[in-house]
């Protein structure tokens, strides 16, 4: 049991416990309190301190069930309690994406990111650019996926003390110091099967023995001392096309987010260039740090010294809508009769603008009004699933056949007695194509400048559907 | 797991490690679990001698305080092994250590002598590591320590190493507040270093220590400016952050012309277009003060430019924020495609950016309005990225647009999101207010929805229909009436309650309808809820204040159910009307007031934006985000009345110049030019970097110096006297070797170097072909005010390159080219050369050009160097002394005899023009009579007597006839 120092602790406990706005009861904070088991009253900054420094002060990792699994702090420590804050502005939200990522509590401010259903809470102390703070840990969360493969719950609990080794290393005081993956990778080796066993075997250890020169070198992007036998270098140029179409059929707004997508594995330290067939189409680009600006703004050429490994090397946008082509079109009647407890559901789709390329992988999914209790529907290819909680319908199509076009047709069973639903469903729509970026654009070629050997260089192109509604 | 196995080998399993599961997951046992006990095998497995042992039981440890378990108890033995061998071990244990330092701070004592040693370890990397750990043990005692520790290692060799210290800088202050001074000295020093890597850590630590002191940015702003590019991503948004402050103390309002600021200040509601316009239209008016943008304010612009296609958003943001907050509005545009880039980011970076861009879209809507439809908004939105969205939307409404935003409005109507579909409501009603073309088809809509099914959004729209017929009653009588009738229908009480309210407020409006709706009222009175019941009663009132006649009977009956209702508040209310308009003896004066009372006429509620005026935050920050001030937000300061001197951010002296003499202020110009030339040889890059920024201000100037030059001259006539008294031991001295530094510097910007060749297109670029270029300095026959520019075309491909020619030349306003003659056919391996001519009109602007061949376009472009521009002359003794009389003339600030050589300070003068921007052209003439009088031999002069006519003064070309 907690016991409580002394008088004067325990009044100056009450006393900030009634500066908080919405008045919880203090019971609860008795609890999280001898939970800890630690002396967290002395956690309320008293108000001589001195002015806050640092700008994330800790970091706090909450799964969906509400549980704090993992806390961080890179300055004094903060109260876990700090925390309900939080919680209280979660269980406002009606979604979980609802929760504002900046809250406001009478010490701190909560920043927080969602990702993976783990929400990650930065406490800060004073002002700081937010984005700031939310590049920041969507950047560990890119470093967790990075090491672990995926980033749950699970990975992060088995990969703990990477994981605060990792912390340790990209913040200092709350200052990032080093996000760059091929710095973090030579300081911490990511745990792979391999090197678990033979650590548990030799006593050896995950983190780096040789010093990250890295750090120190003109090029912070790329670790030093890379050496393959086979040496390749692969582009993925991969599109996402973001569409709103109408009822009618017709495009509300088209627009095509596209990535170059990196891996890259040569010897040394090899100075690329990429040129494009057709570089005017992009409208908007940002690059990975790598990339010479003067010779894009100049020539339109990609010139760079590669991270080793996987990396982003480019995302662009292709915004004028006449060159954005619509890879599907969709035919749909939904509909409620006023009165009758039935509704009739039936959706057509078929390939339109594809170039000839095969329509894969297609799913389709729709959140039906409220109102619909089930839905006995016909599937002429593919299943379909009806979540009677959620009132998701979701058809996984697979390959759009031009020939025999893939429908869903039947009937959906309302709510007895109640009234036609105002508000008509909106379809979401996810493909995959194959070998082919919507835009056009065209990779012209890649040369490697610096280092002797030939390198092996392949290039993939794809289209996906990003954020592709079909309003109904 | 492994580990405890081992462990149960070595020690015959005589410790309580038996249960595997506690390898894995220290933490899961129950809460009875014995924490005693655990932690004594832990303590054990540290004591032990086995680097694994100690591994796996600082990794326990460590799993321990990240589910923040207490594991303070093992202090004494996690602490013995700082200096364990194994660096995993070690690196834990200082994970541990800066965790319970500050709870164990006798025992944390016991560490530091390790990190002491490491201090003065050869390695730059375990230096900079125990700094680190040193200054993250938050232990007062230490402080003298740190402190020491932190001024070695900001004299460091390695980057790095000062990188560290500049990250101590705030640690220690956060521990020790009184230290403030030692440590802005630190930062000083720091703030001098040159390498990328140390920039952005001690802004941060000038952020947080001393964000006041304004002043020691002055000498490093430019550097910062040229580094910004190199430095990383995080340190760039500091920098970018506090610059902007900086720049609003230092610079004059790009968009203010002399007085009509205020003007200006508040057309939020016109197009860009427009203001555009006017600002033209303006312009003569506000000719007699012309506004010059500080070449420094114009470097900051240029230098963030290029970070707007960073992908880290916070840059992007930064950078948005600055131009947002410093650039002059026909520039501003440019952020708009890259903050509309980041709206595909994750939810989390839509929401600040839309909050952003929601402040910036009241000010500057032109700026968004090509990208509309960007901010449609898609059913899978979170609802908070909707609003925003919607606000965005509402905001960037205009005449031309406004129909297709209602008709996307009409589809998120539908949405089953009801939360977003009142906010759609309240945004119609805001277009509604906004524009007047678009009331009648607002109110149509409205109408139709309140025939909805949900509460909300009945309520919603009856509400915002309250509102928008406030502005204007008599024209919507109908609509009036279409309620009225509504009354039958709608249930919703709120809804209820703000038609009656309508009616009663607009009841002469309405005259036949009014009491009648009072009729049925009267009859369902009962069953209505209590807000609906107040607006019955409210309605009776009024109509018998203005239709006493006809509802006198039903306001009475009224009054009367209301007196008896359970509701206190109701019957009070009826008491409270009774006495007030119906007259009786005893009620007094006030009766006669009652119709002013109740009919007064009521203000329109205003819709506003909530983000308006949100921008006095600086915006990306977390205060601008809250609306609220946050602690530590620095507020961004009002542009200056006046420009601070800009002279100060003129760089300072380098040791060698330093042992001369004390520098004053005066003389810096001297330093900066001396400066110039030390770098010329050891800093290539940096240097030609340094270059183009000084042209750049000359040529910024330029266009001014003419007028200017004149008035000035003979204001400081006065001054004459006093420097008239050094010419003679000037001239005496001429032909002194004078500073070879300064030699240098001439060099640099002289054309009487040898001909130096500058690449155009390089041969990979180029594919085969390479192309050089030089200035020639013959004559351009063609055209006199044109530089020659010979260029040798050579072929390293294997084929021929047919039609060499140039295409689609981009100039600058004022800039003319002579295009050189197509080359037909230059087969492989052969090398031609063509001349070309381009007036640069006395700039250093880069003239960019297309070379094609018959297959390829090169884009290129050619710079030219200051030297390269002007022409040499002539002079004999007395011509050059005139000049340096005219010279001497200019100057408010004649040369005081700081230095014996006076001719030196006539150099320094010369130098001091240069940067000081001005009179441009008379300071290239006195630099140059000075520089074939006194450097040159007497052959180069002869060389140069060939090219130029005799006596004729040294100008900029393309400006010798309107010489005075």
């Amino acid at each position: 049991m907690l016991m409580f120092p002394s008088d004067s602790l325990i009044t100056s406990f009450v006393y900030s416990m009634s500066a908080l706005p919405p008045f919880k009861p203090v019971t609860s904070y008795w609890f999280r309190l001898s939970q800890n088991g630690q002396n967290e009253l002395l956690c309320f900054p008293s108000p001589a301190s001195p002015p806050p420094a640092a700008m994330i002060h800790s970091l706090f990792l909450i799964n969906a069930s509400g549980d704090i699994f993992l806390e961080k702090h890179w300055k004094s420590v903060v109260s876990r309690s700090v925390c309900d804050y939080f919680f209280e502005a979660q269980e406002r939200a009606s979604e979980p994406e609802n929760v504002p990522p900046v809250i406001p509590t009478p010490h701190h401010y909560l920043i927080s990111v969602l990702r993976h259903r783990i929400y990650f809470v930065a406490v800060i102390q004073s002002e700081v650019p937010p984005l700031f703070v939310i590049e920041f840990l969507h950047r560990v969360v890119d470093t967790f996926q990075d090491y672990f493969g995926v980033c749950t719950e699970a990975a992060i609990k088995d990969n703990v003390v990477v994981v605060y080794e990792l912390l340790e290393e990209m913040l200092d005081n709350g200052f990032p110091l080093a996000t760059e993956s091929n710095i973090l990778k030579e300081l911490i080796k990511p745990p792979t099967i391999l090197r678990t066993m033979v650590n548990t075997i030799t006593g050896s250890t995950n983190v780096g023995e040789q010093l990250p020169t890295g750090q120190l070198s003109v090029v912070p992007w790329r670790r030093t001392g890379v050496k393959y036998t086979n040496n390749e270098a692969y582009f993925d140029v991969v599109e996402e096309i973001d569409a709103i179409i109408d009822k009618s059929g017709s495009t509300i707004t088209a627009e095509i987010q596209g990535v170059i997508d990196a891996c890259v594995k040569l010897t040394g330290m090899p100075d690329l260039t990429l040129s494009f067939m057709n570089p005017r189409l992009l409208d908007d680009v940002s690059f990975h740090p790598c990339v010479r600006f003067k010779r894009w703004e100049a020539e339109r050429i990609l010139s760079f010294i590669p991270p080793d490994g996987n990396f982003r090397l480019l995302s662009y946008h292709v915004s004028s809508q006449n060159l954005v082509a619509i890879p599907v079109y969709v035919k749909h009647n939904i509909t409620f009769r006023e009165g009758s407890s039935q509704g009739r559901f039936d959706l057509t789709l078929g390939p339109k603008q594809t170039m000839g390329k095969a329509v894969e992988a297609v799913l389709v999914s729709s959140q039906l009004p409220r109102g619909v209790l089930n839905a006995n529907l016909n599937a002429s290819q593919g299943t379909y699933t009806f979540d009677p909680v959620t009132k998701m319908l979701t058809w996984d199509v697979g390959k759009i056949n031009p020939q025999k076009l893939p429908s869903l047709k039947g009937s959906m069973n309302l709510q007895a007695g109640a009234s036609k639903p105002d508000e008509n469903p909106t379809i979401n729509i996810q493909l995959k194509i194959q070998q082919m970026a919507i835009s056009g654009l065209k990779v012209n070629r890649l040369d490697m400048y610096g280092e002797k050997y030939k390198p092996f260089k392949g290039i993939k192109y794809m289209t996906k559907a990003g954020k592709f509604q079909v309003r109904t | 797991m492994s580990a405890s196995s081992a462990f149960n080998e070595e020690k015959g399993g005589s410790s309580s490690v038996g249960e595997p599961e506690y390898g894995h997951d220290p933490a899961s046992g129950g809460i009875f679990s014995s924490d005693y006990k655990r932690h004594d095998d832990l303590k054990e497995m540290l004591d032990s001698n086995k680097d694994s042992l100690k591994l796996e039981a600082m990794k326990r440890i460590v799993a321990m305080i990240a589910r923040g378990k207490n594991a303070s108890d093992l202090f004494p033995a996690v602490v013995k092994n700082v200096a364990c061998k194994n660096i995993e071990v070690k690196k834990l244990v200082y994970v541990y250590l800066v965790r319970y330092a500050e709870e164990q701070q006798d025992l944390a004592l016991l560490s530091i002598s390790t990190f002491q040693r490491g201090l003065k370890d050869p390695n730059q990397l375990i230096r900079a590591s125990a700094l680190r750990v040193l200054s993250s043990i938050r232990v007062t005692i230490i402080v003298p320590i740190m402190m020491l520790a932190i001024k070695e290692a900001a004299s460091d060799m390695s980057p790095y190493v000062r990188k560290t210290a500049a990250h101590a800088i705030p640690k220690l202050y956060s521990l020790d507040p009184e230290q403030k001074d030692q440590l802005i000295e630190v930062i000083e020093k720091l703030l001098a270093d040159k390498t990328t890597l140390v920039a952005g850590s001690v802004v941060m630590a000038f952020e947080e220590v001393c964000p006041e002191r304004i002043d020691l940015i002055h000498k490093n702003y430019r550097k910062l400016c040229n580094l910004l590019i190199d430095v990383e991503e995080w340190g760039q948004v500091v920098i970018i952050n506090m610059l902007t402050r900086y720049a609003r103390t230092q610079f004059l309002n790009p968009n203010m012309n002399g007085s009509d600021k205020t003007f200006y200040g508040s057309d939020e509601d016109e197009d860009e277009e427009e203001e555009e316009k006017e600002k033209k239209a303006e312009a003569p008016m506000a000719k007699r003060k012309p506004y010059v943008m500080d070449p420094d304010h114009r470097l900051l612009l240029r230098n963030t430019k290029p970070l707007l296609q960073s992908r880290n958003a916070a840059v992007v943001m930064a950078v948005a924020q600055l131009y947002f907050h410093l650039a002059p509005k026909v520039e501003v545009g440019v952020i708009a495609k890259a903050l509309v880039r980041l709206l595909r980011s994750h939810s989390e970076v839509q929401y600040v950016v839309l909050q952003n861009v929601a402040t910036m879209s009241i000010k500057r809507r032109g700026m968004f309005e090509p990208y509309l439809k960007s901010f449609y908004i898609r059913s899978t939105d979170p609802t908070q990225i909707k609003v925003l969205k919607l606000e965005v939307l509402t905001n960037l409404a205009n005449e031309t647009n406004i129909s297709t935003i209602l008709r996307e409005f009409q589809t998120y109507i539908k949405s089953m999101d009801k939360d977003f579909v009142a906010a759609t409501i309240q945004a119609i009603g805001r277009c509604a207010t906004n524009i007047g073309e678009v009331r009648d088809t607002c109110l149509n809509g409205l109408v139709q929805l309140l025939s909805n099914r949900d509460e909300l959004v009945v309520a919603e729209s009856v509400v915002v229909i309250k509102k928008l017929l406030q502005m204007q009653p008599e024209k919507h009588s109908d609509i009036i009436k279409h309620m009225a009738k509504l009354t039958d229908n709608i249930q919703v009480p709120m809804a209820r309650a703000s038609i009656l309210w309508l009616i009663g407020e607009y009841c002469e409006h309405v005259p036949k309808i009014a009491p009648d709706v009072l009729r049925k009222m009267a009859k369902s009175f009962t069953n209505e809820e209590d807000i609906v019941k107040l607006q019955i009663i409210n309605l009776a009132a009024k109509l018998y204040l203005t239709n006493s006649k006809q509802t006198k009977l039903l306001t009475q009956y009224v009054l009367n159910l209301a007196k008896y209702d359970q509701n206190y508040d109701i019957r009070d209310r009826a008491r409270f009307i009774r006495q007030l308009i119906v007259p009786t003896e005893k009620s007094g004066a006030l009766s006669k007031y009652a119709k002013k009372l109740f009919l007064a006429l009521k203000p329109a509620p205003v819709l506003e934006s909530p983000f308006k005026d949100r921008d006095h935050f600086q915006l990306g920050s977390l205060s601008h985000l809250l609306n609220a001030k946050a602690g530590g937000y620095q507020e961004l300061p009002d542009w200056p009345e006046a420009a601070p001197d800009p002279s100060v951010r003129n760089v300072e002296v380098k040791d060698s110049v330093r042992a001369v003499g004390t520098v004053t202020c005066r003389d810096r110009e001297r330093w900066k030019g001396a400066r110039v030339c030390s770098r010329t040889r050891a800093n290539p890059p940096q240097e030609r970097k340094h270059q183009r920024k000084s042209d750049q201000q000359k040529s910024d100037s330029e266009s001014e110096s003419d007028e200017e030059s004149d008035s000035e001259s003979s204001q400081s006539e006065s001054d004459d006297s006093d420097s008239e008294a050094d010419d003679p031991v000037c001239n005496n001295r001429k032909h002194k070797c004078i500073d070879s530094s300064l030699v240098l510097c001439l060099q640099n910007i002289s054309p009487c170097s040898a001909l130096k060749s500058y690449e155009l297109l390089h041969r990979i670029r180029g594919e085969g072909l390479s192309v050089e270029y030089c200035f020639s300095r013959q004559p351009f026959s063609p055209d006199g005010n044109m530089v020659a520019v010979q260029m040798q075309f050579t072929n390293n491909a294997t084929s021929e390159a047919k039609n060499l020619h140039m295409e689609d030349v981009k100039l600058q306003s004022g800039m003319r080219v002579k295009e050189f003659p197509e080359i037909e056919l230059l087969p492989a391996g052969e090398t031609a050369t063509a001349v070309m001519g381009i007036d640069f009109c006395d700039s250093t602007q880069a003239a960019n050009f297309q070379l094609c061949t018959h297959t390829r376009k090169f884009f290129v472009s050619i710079q030219p160097p200051v030297g390269e521009l002007m022409r040499p002359v002539f002079l004999t003794e007395n011509e050059f002394k005139k000049e340096q009389g005219e010279l001497i003339s200019v100057t408010c600030r004649p040369p005081t005899p700081f230095l014996s050589d006076s001719r030196f300070n006539s150099i320094r003068f010369i130098l001091f023009c240069i940067a000081q921007n001005r009179k441009l052209q008379i300071c290239l003439r006195g630099l140059y009579s000075l520089y074939t009088y006194d450097i040159l031999g007497p052959e180069t002069h002869h060389r140069h007597r060939k090219n130029s006519p005799k006596n004729e003064k040294t100008l900029p070309r393309g400006k010798k006839g309107k010489k005075p």
